[in-house]
């Protein structure tokens, strides 16, 4: 076996510089290969929210996206007629904090149906949102149906032992329905 | 035989998770379901061979005073592969996995196996060290994960065995369950080796 390189000032530069220099060039070879799957891959991922909470539509709403105050707006359309507009909203007041869901409101600012996104809920109580819980919300215009829970005098069941989620889900919705009353809204309906 | 007891080591009698009680805070932290354990192990057991491979290559050429920097440089730059191609190819995954995938860096696991095994061996042998200890996270990793999910979901691998509106034990997918699996776990391998004294 060859011997072991001594510990001088040399050999220890030129070493580091020698190891440091081969694995930046294999991590610029694997950020190439990587790069375009990524991107596609997170493009998927959002088209396929807005695809799951919007009616049938055939543009591609990721390229006409707009951040307005922290909410991303995706309007769809259908054979150039409006069908809606997803919104991507959040809220902090869940029960660990932040937590991402995607709305789709038709034209005339009725959600459709809801989607979350990214959530850190606690598991089997919080993250309950995710499941059939939120399809009370399809269907229902914000401007006729109180978004509290029940408790605080609204019309929504808040999911047992999780009022907080609740809240915080109900919260999110009414950012995005403001959003889309404020910015969209009279977009859609100007004919 | 001789070589084969390098690639069984890792498996139980010096399983990295459960004997040397080495990687304890992503074993704690990802195995909320057996799916997450067994990605988790597999994202490890890829970086513990890479960097094994390459330290084992490298040895001679790494001055003893600088070597812990050496090691980190190569292996963060497989774990920085790893997290990169899990993000194209298996977005959900890495979704679950998270910030713990980037931590493999510091796994004690790995830079353990490096300064341990891999500077003294040779290239073939660190090969073996390399996924023998990495398959032996990998099961210990996977049947963790996959207690908490029967007990706390009542389901395998994704596979439903309750229904939906069953109650499970959700203690077990909260970070206290990660600590009784993990505690019940180590003391029934601890049971099996002075039974049989391996």
């Amino acid at each position: 076996m060859a011997k072991k390189l001594e510990s001088s000032l040399k050999n220890m530069v030129l070493s580091l510089l020698f190891i440091s220099m081969g694995m930046s060039a294999a991590l610029g070879f694997v950020y190439v290969i990587t790069k375009s799957p990524i991107e596609n891959s997170m493009k998927k991922a959002e088209t396929e929210a807005i695809k799951n909470v919007l009616p049938t539509f055939d543009n591609d709403p990721t390229t006409s996206a707009t951040t307005i105050e922290g909410l991303v707006y995706y309007t769809a359309t259908n054979k150039g007629n409006p069908v809606g507009c997803a919104i991507k909203t959040f809220t902090d007041k869940g029960f660990a904090g932040h937590f991402e869901i995607m709305v789709g409101f038709k034209s005339d600012g009725t959600i459709y149906k809801t989607v979350v996104l990214d959530q850190k809920e606690t598991p089997g109580l919080g993250d309950k949102m995710k499941t059939a819980w939120k399809d009370q919300f399809n269907e229902k215009n914000p401007a006729n149906f109180k978004l509290l829970v029940k408790k605080d005098g609204g019309q929504v069941d808040a999911i047992t032992a999780s009022t907080i989620t609740s809240r915080a889900f109900c919260d999110a919705i009414q950012k995005a329905y403001d959003g889309f009353m404020k910015n969209i809204y009279s977009d859609l309906n100007k004919i | 035989m001789s070589k084969l007891k390098y690639l069984t080591n890792g498996l139980f009698k010096e399983n990295p998770l459960l004997v040397l009680v080495l990687g304890t805070c992503p074993a704690l932290a990802v195995t909320t379901s057996g799916i997450n354990g067994v990605g988790m192990g597999a994202a490890t057991t890829f970086v513990l061979l890479c960097s094994n491979v390459l330290i084992s290559l490298l040895k001679n050429l790494i001055p003893s005073k600088v070597r812990i920097v050496a090691f980190i440089v190569v292996i963060a730059t497989f774990v920085t592969i790893v997290d990169m191609t899990m993000k194209a190819f298996v977005p959900d995954l890495y979704k679950s996995l998270g910030i713990f995938i980037p931590l493999i860096v510091v796994n004690c696991i790995i830079l353990g196996r490096a300064e341990a095994f891999a500077q003294k061996n040779t290239v073939f042998l660190s090969m073996l060290d390399g996924i023998g200890m990495g398959i032996g996270f990998t099961l210990a990793l996977g049947i963790m994960g996959s207690i908490r999910e029967i007990l706390g979901s009542g389901s395998f691998f994704e596979i439903r065995l309750l229904s939906q509106e069953a109650k499970t034990m959700l203690l077990f997918v909260l970070p206290p369950g990660a600590f009784i699996t993990f505690g019940y776990l180590i003391a029934i391998v601890n049971r099996i080796k002075s039974k049989y004294n391996i």
